[in-house]
């Protein structure tokens, strides 16, 4: 998990060749959410903005915001959780998001030691 | 416990009708039901007791405690429905000439001015089906206000983190974006963050006082003259007025437009026995754009007017009518003295709760609450795995219905408690009794909390796999 990087507000994101970027949310996140019952993807081709709205995801409690890390495009969205969002809940650092190319900016990170302690204030 | 659809025989029928005393007349046939109606083919007898075993079933106020929090679950009194089901309320159709349902134009205009007085607004309409359809309209006069002013730049809506959920998606339904204004540690309107928000796109603020933490926002004068100096109305979400009402006025605090809930805070059914009512107010200015005809009162005669600025109708005819006559019912009965009884003794009875629960559970904003106030199961689910939604459902099988659960979303395991007034102090106190209880047994059994409920018709239900995989149509080729 060295390869990942964090943000306060719990995604993760992991760079891929041709310097683009996996994003996702960190097991601290979905365990706060609880079992995620939908998902509201971006679209490939969206422009996003770091530390701004870009998918949202529903549990049994309520509906949350995921903010990008990273600003960018989106080159692909994983499609899979549409049908099956809980996959986030089961392994979160593969259930990926979507995938952002052209990275202009992004978010304040922190890495995996720095998040631990960061999560450690939280509770 | 069989559908109704799984009951009775083909070809059973219910009513035994008169003959017909007007000549038959048949439909052209492309007006005609190409597909038969699929209806539950049942005798009265089973019609009853299908209704009586559902009735069984079922958690209402008229069973037990109904703390659930921002709902206000007070009893109805019986008198609301005998009002609404006299003949001259039950025995009426909107299509009938005006001058004939003088009477119910009348309950209309007296309904409107006496809501007017306990809300300080000028004018109301009472089309609105509910709370989420009067904010949707409310939102429809601020931005029919902004349009006829050339003012098309305002494309934003302030929110606080501690609104009810239903303000972000009316504003979103109307097309707004939302802007969303974080609380202080007090669990107040945080100024700095609102000046900073005020931009000239905002349109207006939508706000519940006291808000969702049953907290009342000292600073409301100075978010009002705010809001307005930078050119946007404020809204008032009314879900809460009973903390206030006879007390303080959202008009007096700056507000142009509220939404009341009847079924909340004027006795009439709420939940499953609905319908609800949410009659929208606003201050004179805005008063042309309201839906529907205007009821008007002219040497004791009552009347409709259309306005031409009106922004339409938002629900056929005069809304829920029945409501109206329960909730002016309740309130002939209280009378203007008794308004500000239901505050007094509904803020009474939550702080009361509050104190009593507060030497065991994390009150999660501490002092003195208005109507209502939230728990933090927060340690509870740290130490001993109990969440808040498992003290919830081990509630029920005290008799009691769960408070409300994860909300609002600042609080983590949150735990919402208003109890109204209409509680005894022997009700709240078994209430206290049995949650103190269920916290001990949280921290020696915890098994017992997550296999709750034990009493209920259905044990705990699978909610992930309803969310997931949820099933909302009857499949008929199963009969």
């Amino acid at each position: 998990m060295t390869d990942l990087k964090f943000t306060r507000t719990h995604e993760w994101v992991k760079y891929t060749e041709n310097k683009k970027a996996k994003v996702g949310l960190t097991d601290y996140a979905q365990q706060q959410l609880g079992d995620l019952v939908f998902i509201n993807l971006p679209e490939e081709g969206d422009a996003v903005t770091a530390k701004e709205t870009f998918c949202d995801v529903e549990s049994v409690k309520a509906v949350s915001d995921v903010y990008s890390p990273l600003s960018g495009t989106i080159s692909s969205v994983n499609e899979d959780l549409m049908d099956a969002p809980e996959l986030i809940n089961e392994k979160p650092y593969e259930a990926w998001i979507a995938e952002i190319e052209d990275i202009t900016d992004t978010a304040d990170f922190l890495t995996e030691e720095e998040y631990e302690a960061f999560i450690k204030t939280k509770a | 416990m069989k559908l109704i659809f799984e009951t009775g025989q083909e070809g059973r029928r219910c009513t035994i009708l008169p003959n017909l005393s007007v000549p038959e007349y048949i439909l052209e046939n492309d007006l005609q039901r190409k597909q038969e109606l699929m209806l539950p083919c049942v005798s009265e007898t089973e019609v009853s007791r299908h209704y009586t075993a559902l009735s069984n079933r079922v958690h209402g106020v008229n069973n037990g405690f109904y703390p659930l929090g921002s709902c206000t679950m007070k009893y109805n009194p019986r008198i609301n429905d005998e009002a609404a089901g006299l003949p001259g309320f039950t025995n009426i159709h909107p299509m009938q000439p005006e001058h004939t349902a003088e009477g119910c134009l009348e309950v209309l205009k007296e309904a409107e001015e006496l809501l007017c007085e306990i809300t300080g607004m000028n004018a109301m309409t009472f089309q609105p089906a509910a709370g989420a359809h009067g904010e949707f309209t409310g939102l429809l006069l601020m931005h029919a206000y902004h349009t006829k002013r050339n003012d098309s730049k305002r494309t934003r809506i302030l929110v606080p983190d501690s609104a009810h959920g239903t303000n972000p998606a009316s504003a979103a339904m109307v097309g707004y974006t939302i802007v969303n204004i974080p609380s202080t540690e007090h669990g107040l309107v945080d100024l700095e963050a609102l000046k900073a928000a005020l931009t000239p796109e905002v349109a207006g603020l939508m706000l519940t006082n006291p808000n969702t933490l049953g907290l009342f926002d000292k600073n409301i004068l100075e978010i009002t003259r705010l809001v307005h100096e930078a050119g946007g109305l404020n809204y008032y979400d009314g879900a809460n007025l009973n903390a206030i009402i006879g007390r303080a006025r959202p008009g007096d605090m700056g507000f142009d437009i509220v939404h009341l809930n009847l079924h909340k805070t004027f006795s009439t059914p709420h939940g499953g026995g609905g319908p609800g009512s949410g009659p929208v107010g606003c201050k004179e200015f805005l008063s042309g754009y309201l839906p529907g005809h205007r009821v008007k009162r002219e040497n004791g005669n009552h009347f409709q007017l259309p306005s031409d600025e009106s922004i339409g109708r938002v629900k056929m005819f005069e809304g829920n009518f029945l409501v109206v006559v329960r909730a002016l019912t309740y309130l002939l009965t209280i009378g203007k003295e008794g308004a500000a009884d239901i505050s007094g003794t509904a803020v009474l009875n939550a702080n009361y709760m509050m104190k009593k629960l507060a030497d065991t559970f994390t009150v999660a904003y501490p002092g003195i609450c208005m109507h209502e106030f939230v728990l933090s199961l927060e340690n509870v689910k740290e130490e001993h795995h109990v969440s808040a939604l498992d003290f919830a459902k081990a509630m029920q099988d005290y008799g009691m219905h769960p408070p409300t659960m994860y909300f609002p979303m600042i609080v983590h395991e949150a735990l919402m408690l208003e109890p109204t007034e209409t509680e005894s102090k022997e009700t709240i106190d078994y209430a206290v009794l049995v949650m103190k209880e269920l916290y001990t047994a949280a921290e020696k059994d915890p098994q017992k909390l997550k296999d709750a409920p034990f009493s209920q018709p259905v044990r705990r239900l699978d909610e992930v796999a309803a969310a997931r995989k949820p099933v909302l149509t009857y499949d008929f080729t199963q009969v």
